[in-house]
């Protein structure tokens, strides 16, 4: 038995309460259980984090690096979902 | 995301098309040279030249087995700590090393390999670690003096590694770095409290400072004209600085600190030249260097064979642990006490 058939988890960190978890890092364990006290031990020596994920990595869908243009393309061409798009003239305040 | 290697789809070739395979690869690399150009970070799905991914594999995996192989010299004094605060802040280094190991096996994982077959590397002396780790700890001084060089020489090695192409190793290098500045803090401390000790405790920090200094340069690698691959891998900016460069850095923040600590430095060459702006330093002996390298250092058989008996140790545990998993995925329904 090998470390291959542990499978990999991603480990997501809130590192305080109000903030939303991010990616922090990944491990090997055998089951969930597993992969939460390893992931303790690995990414919250110092106090990093108030709560953690563990996530299978193979439960993960990623949009492919190939298509990055044509997929996130549609956002390019709308400036005017910015608010600096606006021009609004000098001296109006609170906008 | 380590997740991301599997993805690679291959499109079926269409047949008589090497023209458009040609011109298709040298798209892939025009966008690889450009993301590298503009300092942007490569991650594990984008498209890279087969000799970029083999240079990354053979350094972040000789950088994972010289964390782990590093946690050996200093556990060697743990149970021997000269104080329960000492002993405590030496658990939590190696503790740290073990993580700092993890980190970078993670990283280069995401290029395609496993962990087993780079442990097995390991194990085989396929894959190398840093030569430093086969020179012995004699005395509690050693602990002082691994954390205040061999740290602060790795520190100096690791801080430009922040800025890699490679996105998930310069990530392990961010949280690494922060960690390593403890390593470095509690060895200086260490060494500081012998020095101020007594004449006996003060002649055993200069010794291991006298044991521990050259070795610590030479982890910097060959001198740059005979460094093999820095060229190629600072154009990737794998590399940001050369050798020489680095070894320079740290000897500059070395002298300095030895003597706020009270010790010297065993080299008679060492002083500060004004008009360099540094200071000069003797020449290493690369004979050594090479001597460790191929394996007739004072601890190589011992380190592989201490880390094989561990890693053959640790498999019934892994066993378990997996079987454990498997009785529990397969009857789901069972209630988890």
């Amino acid at each position: 038995m090998s470390t291959d058939t542990w499978p990999l988890w991603e480990v997501f960190v809130r590192s305080r309460r109000g903030l939303s978890h991010t990616h922090a890092g990944s491990l090997h364990a055998p089951d969930a259980e597993m992969a939460l006290r390893n992931a303790r031990d690995l990414y919250t020596r110092r106090m990093e984090g108030v709560s953690l994920w563990v996530v299978p990595s193979t439960a993960i869908t990623a949009s492919s690096p190939d298509e990055k243009d044509p997929f996130f393309e549609p956002a390019a061409d709308k400036p005017y979902r910015h608010p600096t798009f606006y021009e609004i003239p000098e001296g109006v305040k609170h906008l | 995301m380590t997740a991301g290697t599997a993805g690679t789809a291959m499109t079926a070739r269409a047949p008589g098309t090497d023209a458009a395979d040609a011109a298709a690869q040298a798209a892939r690399e025009a966008v690889f040279d450009a993301a590298v150009a503009a300092d942007e970070r490569i991650e594990p799905r984008d498209w890279m030249p087969e000799a970029y991914r083999a240079t990354l594999v053979r350094q972040i995996a000789q950088h994972a087995h010289s964390e782990i192989i590093g946690m050996q010299p200093e556990a060697n004094w743990i149970t021997r700590a000269p104080s329960l605060r000492r002993k405590a802040i030496l658990m939590a280094k190696v503790q740290d090393e073990a993580g700092h190991g993890l980190y970078l096996y993670s990283a280069a994982e995401t290029l395609g390999v496993s962990r087993d077959e780079l442990l097995d590397k390991l194990h085989t002396g396929r894959q190398k670690y840093s030569s430093i780790f086969n020179y012995p700890t004699l005395t509690w001084a050693d602990v002082g003096a691994i954390g205040w060089l061999v740290d602060g020489a790795a520190i100096t090695n690791q801080v430009p590694l922040c800025r890699c192409s490679y996105g998930p190793y310069a990530r392990a290098m961010v949280r690494v770095c922060k960690e390593e500045s403890f390593h470095q803090r509690q060895g200086y401390e260490a060494l500081l409290a012998l020095s101020r000790g007594t004449e006996a405790q003060h002649a055993m920090a200069q010794d291991a400072v006298n044991r521990w200094w050259w070795p610590s340069l030479m982890m910097f690698g060959p001198p740059d004209d005979e460094s093999a691959h820095s060229a190629r891998s600072m154009a990737w900016k794998i590399k940001r600085h050369s050798n020489d460069e680095l070894r320079q850095r740290f000897v500059d923040i070395a002298a300095p600190q030895a003597e706020a600590l009270g010790l010297t430095l065993p080299d008679p060459d060492l002083k500060w030249n004004e008009e360099r702006g540094h200071h000069d330093f003797g020449p290493i002996d690369w004979t050594e260097f090479r001597d460790v390298l191929k394996g007739n250092g004072p601890c190589n058989e011992q380190r592989i064979t201490q880390r094989r008996r561990a890693h053959e140790d640790g498999t019934w545990v892994r066993e378990a642990a997996a079987a454990h998993a498997r009785k529990h995925t397969a009857q789901p329904g069972e209630a988890q006490a």
